[in-house]
């Protein structure tokens, strides 16, 4: 029978909630990220039992329970590679990862780097609230130097990661960031990220209200997110500000600055054009590093987004070709055809 | 020279390749083995190698061997000691010199038994065979590297080519000596190395050279002839059991419509069985080599999630690193075969060199309780069995499989029948679409079929059965997690119950040799061939002795305490400090064991086993 598909049913953000209680802290950032998936995946019409949700351990990995589609909530810090698994076998299914910073940047850090290293077709989100939440309160890879916390109670003597770094350092083709309480942009970027044929990196910036509460709000907060943040789009001028009349421009050795357009000389056409899709991932480096280093505004929105071949279809590829020279014969024939078989007679 | 030569005729000969780890030795055994085995003698062989690739030239530490047993029956393993030794250094006639025959011969490189070669094997005086008390043997000297070189000199090739082909002439010698016809072999070199023609002619011309060597000189006053074996007719290969073990898989997977999945990282000696697979393409497999031994295993639990019939593969600390995605996998309750080619440990151990000291890992390396089906196999051709079991085990019951082999099987190789599929079991993966019969809007993902417990697989892409798993504890009914102190009591009880089922669908234990002896010789996995010789040798010597070998480890086949209690006397042999004595004793209580375990990292010896057998048996 033929498949009318203007008679598929256009999915609504129900239709991928499932009826268990959730369980985050009231407050916390969680929620937010889970609200915008399902819209996300509302907005891309997934059908629910074509979709996989694997998570790790710890807060954010609760996530699958919270969702009416296929999910497994594995163990600490494995879910890329689990996810790697699923995808290989059924690259059909759209497959997520839910997890966090100490999920995927300390325990599964390996795993994490391979599967952007392979560029497997899977969409990470990356719940970072720099901090052990579910273990209530240690200092986590992302923690400033000097964060004070249950394990650190002098403050943190090491440098944190970047995710964004360490998604490019390991030749990644798609990152983008979003801040929790900004449910357009986090939505938008899900609906990018799925989009995105290969491995793509959503860092959420996302608070833990218990135990680090508003480490976001120097530039999450709505009195001056617009000032301390801009928002990349493909094409478009990197502008920001109330207003938008603020503008990021490179300087000589590619010094990113931002500036005021009218101020010190600075016009419109001085202003950078964002371009997500250049293989060269120098200006994204910088871009991600906005606001860390710097006085710049944080980068969100997708920062990169690179078209590369896939581990999964490469692999099916390979499969394909090595069929064609050699057919898909039964097991016995196999053997009959092999090099040294001979007969006892 | 006389043109007749003499004929001995032998039931069973053993014979050591032995030289450095760059001379070729495992070549020269391989192709020799094959060649036996095509002519139609039992064989069984065992690479016996360093961990280091290319240690010091003639030093001890870099000693390779390959020995073969060829027979014309009853070889079930690659034998104690050697009749022939080909010995490429001193240093390898040192290594070998406690594991020769009284009357054996011993064929060596004289060029390399210079001053300075002896003192790098850390020999005194220029006797070796006197400094190491072998003046029993029959000491050949033949002047391989020399002669190997004369023969290649009008080819134009490389000195390097011309040594490397100095296992060659070794090998054509052996050949001569046992009756071997040379044509088979050219043939066979001629495979080898299709795509190198000039290493091609270089291996074949110091094959002739070494063959018309012997033929010509006369070397010993006899060779030997093995007779054929009377075996049932039918087509052959042969397999050592990593390949045996990647067909099981297969071939599992072809019986149960699934496809394949591996997950694995390189690791000794498993490492074959990844590329096997990886070679498998033809086949649609999917043979993933991940960043580590856990992803190895991720990978796997993930392709299951996803319907697949998923393995990984590895050994000891391999293992070890997959311990908590392993107990993912029992609290899932998704099937996963995992495959430990065991290798002496602990920790890095004796990576070359084999054991059976990962039965305690296999059964309790886990946190919590975490029971799951061990199985291990028997010998290198019983490795496609053990696999074929473990796969169906693992979809039938939804659970995961570890399959222990070991490096000495997993290396050894014999000549394998290639089987008839239809013989084989079919396999029925417990998919929820075939097996629930409810409603779907009923269905939760840990309700189980009421006879076997076994839960139903509901594959990502099905509509209607979406669903959560995860590592938490799950409610009995409801499948969502809960912290319920009765309902976990309940469900550690269910999972160890599914498992114990798994007893109603094994075979039972048999028992070989005199039934009703009074003593009672058990082993298990790949020691069979060496304890079948040494219990046929003790009933030969007039001596009765039962012999039971297991192969389904957890569960045990359900009449194995009857079979136990039967016996005054019980000898658990085993290659490890007790291992599974103390699981048979843990399990059944106040047997008569007497344990007997050789943790040397090489196989079994039968003389001793005999020996120490016999004292058991006749007190």
């Amino acid at each position: 029978m033929e498949t009318n598909l203007t008679d598929q049913k256009q999915h609504t953000p129900k239709d991928y909630k499932n009826g268990s209680a959730v369980r985050w802290c009231p407050g916390c950032g969680d929620h937010a990220i889970l609200n915008c998936l399902h819209k996300a995946l509302a907005e891309l019409n997934l059908e629910p039992h074509e979709i996989a949700v694997i998570s790790g351990i710890g807060c954010s990995s609760r996530l699958p329970y919270y969702m009416n589609t296929y999910g497994m909530h594995s163990i600490h810090g494995r879910a890329s590679a689990i996810a790697t698994g699923v995808k290989t076998a059924n690259p059909a299914l759209s497959v997520w990862v839910a997890t966090g910073d100490g999920d995927s940047l300390a325990i599964g850090g390996n795993h994490f780097i391979h599967a952007i290293r392979r560029n497997v077709d899977i969409n990470i989100i990356l719940f970072n609230n720099k901090i052990y939440g579910l273990t209530k309160g240690q200092y986590s890879p992302t923690s400033e130097k000097g964060f004070i916390s249950k394990s650190s109670p002098y403050g943190t003597v090491e440098e944190p990661f970047n995710p964004a770094e360490l998604c490019f350092g390991a030749r990644g083709t798609f990152f983008g960031r979003a801040i929790d309480v900004d449910l357009k942009n986090l939505t938008d970027l899900m609906v990018a990220s799925a989009k995105h044929k290969g491995t793509s990196v959503m860092e959420v910036l996302q608070n833990c209200v218990i135990f680090n509460d508003g480490i976001h709000s120097k530039i999450a907060d709505k009195a001056f997110r617009a000032e301390r943040t801009i928002v990349l789009q493909q094409g478009k001028k990197m502008l920001f500000g109330a207003n938008n009349e603020k503008g990021i421009v490179a300087e000589k050795n590619l010094q990113l600055k931002a500036v005021t357009i009218g101020q010190d000389g600075y016009t419109l056409d001085d202003v950078l054009v964002h371009d997500a899709t250049t293989k060269d991932s120098t200006l994204h480096f910088k871009l991600a590093r906005m606001g860390y280093e710097n006085d710049l505004p944080v980068a969100l929105g997708v920062i990169r987004d690179v078209q590369a071949p896939t581990f999964e279809d490469e692999y099916e590829k390979q499969i394909e070709e090595v069929q064609k020279k050699m057919p898909k014969k039964t097991f016995t024939d196999f053997l009959m055809g092999s090099d040294n078989v001979w007969e006892l007679k | 020279m006389s043109e007749k030569t003499v004929v001995n005729e032998l039931k069973d000969v053993t014979i050591r390749f032995s030289g450095d780890s760059g001379d070729g030795m495992q070549l020269s055994g391989t192709l020799f083995s094959t060649l036996s085995a095509i002519l139609g003698n039992e064989i069984a062989t065992f690479p016996d190698y360093p961990a280091e690739i290319r240690a010091p030239q003639g030093t001890l530490q870099g000693v390779s061997g390959f020995q073969v047993r060829i027979g014309s029956h009853d070889v079930y393993n690659a034998g104690d000691k050697t009749d022939v030794l080909v010995a490429m250094n001193p240093a390898a006639l040192k290594v070998n010199a406690g594991n020769l025959k009284r009357n054996s011969i011993v064929i060596y490189d004289s060029d390399t038994f210079q001053k300075k070669d002896l003192e790098k094997a850390g020999l005194q005086t220029d006797d070796p065979f006197r400094e190491l008390n072998l003046t029993s043997v029959q000491a050949i000297p033949v002047a391989i590297t020399s002669l190997t070189k004369a023969a290649l000199e009008d080819m134009g090739v490389d000195n390097k080519i011309m040594l490397r082909s100095k296992n060659m002439f070794a090998l054509g010698i052996v050949c001569w000596l046992f009756n071997r016809p040379a044509d088979v072999a050219e043939h066979l070199l001629k495979e080898k190395f299709a795509k190198k023609p000039l290493v091609f002619q270089a291996n074949v011309k110091a094959f002739l050279a070494g063959y018309n060597y012997g033929n010509n000189t006369q070397l010993t006053a006899s060779t030997y002839r093995i007779e054929t074996v009377k075996h049932e007719k039918g087509f052959y290969i042969d397999v050592n059991g990593n390949l045996a073990t990647a067909y099981g898989l297969i071939a599992a997977a072809e019986k149960a419509g699934l496809q394949l999945f591996l997950g694995s990282y390189p690791i000794t000696p498993a490492s074959d069985i990844l590329h096997e697979l990886a070679k498998r393409k033809d086949f649609g497999v999917k043979a993933l080599q991940m960043e580590d031994e856990i992803a190895g295993i991720c990978t796997a639990i993930g392709a299951s999630f996803a319907g697949y019939l998923a393995a990984t593969s590895t050994s000891g600390p391999g293992l070890a690193l997959k311990s908590e995605a392993l107990n993912l996998a029992v609290m899932l309750e998704l099937p996963l075969v995992v495959i430990d080619v065991q290798r002496a440990g602990p920790s890095t151990g004796m990576p070359t060199k084999s054991e059976q000291t990962d039965l305690n890992i296999a059964l309790y390396g886990r946190s919590g309780e975490s029971p799951l089906a061990v199985i291990a196999a028997l010998s290198p051709t019983d490795c496609f069995d053990a696999a074929f079991r473990a796969c169906k085990l693992a979809v039938e019951h939804m659970t995961p499989v570890v399959l222990l082999t070991d490096g000495y099987i997993a290396n050894g190789s014999s000549a394998w029948k290639i089987p008839t599929m239809d013989d084989y079991p079919e396999i029925v993966p417990h998919v929820v679409q075939k097996f629930f019969t409810g409603d779907p809007k009923t269905w939760k993902p840990y309700l189980r079929d009421e006879e076997t417990l076994v839960r139903y697989w509901a594959i990502p892409g099905t509509p209607e059965y979406m669903h959560r798993i995860g590592g938490l504890e799950k409610d009995y009914y409801t499948g969502v997690i809960s912290t319920d102190p009765d309902n976990h009591q309940r469900m550690v009880k269910i999972r160890q119950a599914k498992v114990d089922k798994i007893a109603d669908y094994i075979p039972s234990q048999e028992v070989l040799g005199d039934e009703n002896a009074d003593t009672l010789i058990v082993g298990w996995g790949g020691t069979y061939g060496h304890l079948l010789e040494a219990v046929q040798k003790i009933r030969e010597a007039g001596k009765k002795a039962a012999f039971t070998q297991f192969k389904f480890i957890s569960p045990l086949p359900k009449n194995t305490e009857e079979v136990l209690r039967r016996y005054k006397k019980i000898i658990v042999a085993e290659e490890n400090n007790g291992q599974f004595a103390s699981y048979l004793q843990g399990k059944f209580g106040n047997l008569p064991l007497y344990r007997f375990n050789r943790i040397t990292g090489q196989p079994f010896r039968i003389e001793e086993l005999v020996e120490e057998f016999m004292k058991i048996i006749e007190k």
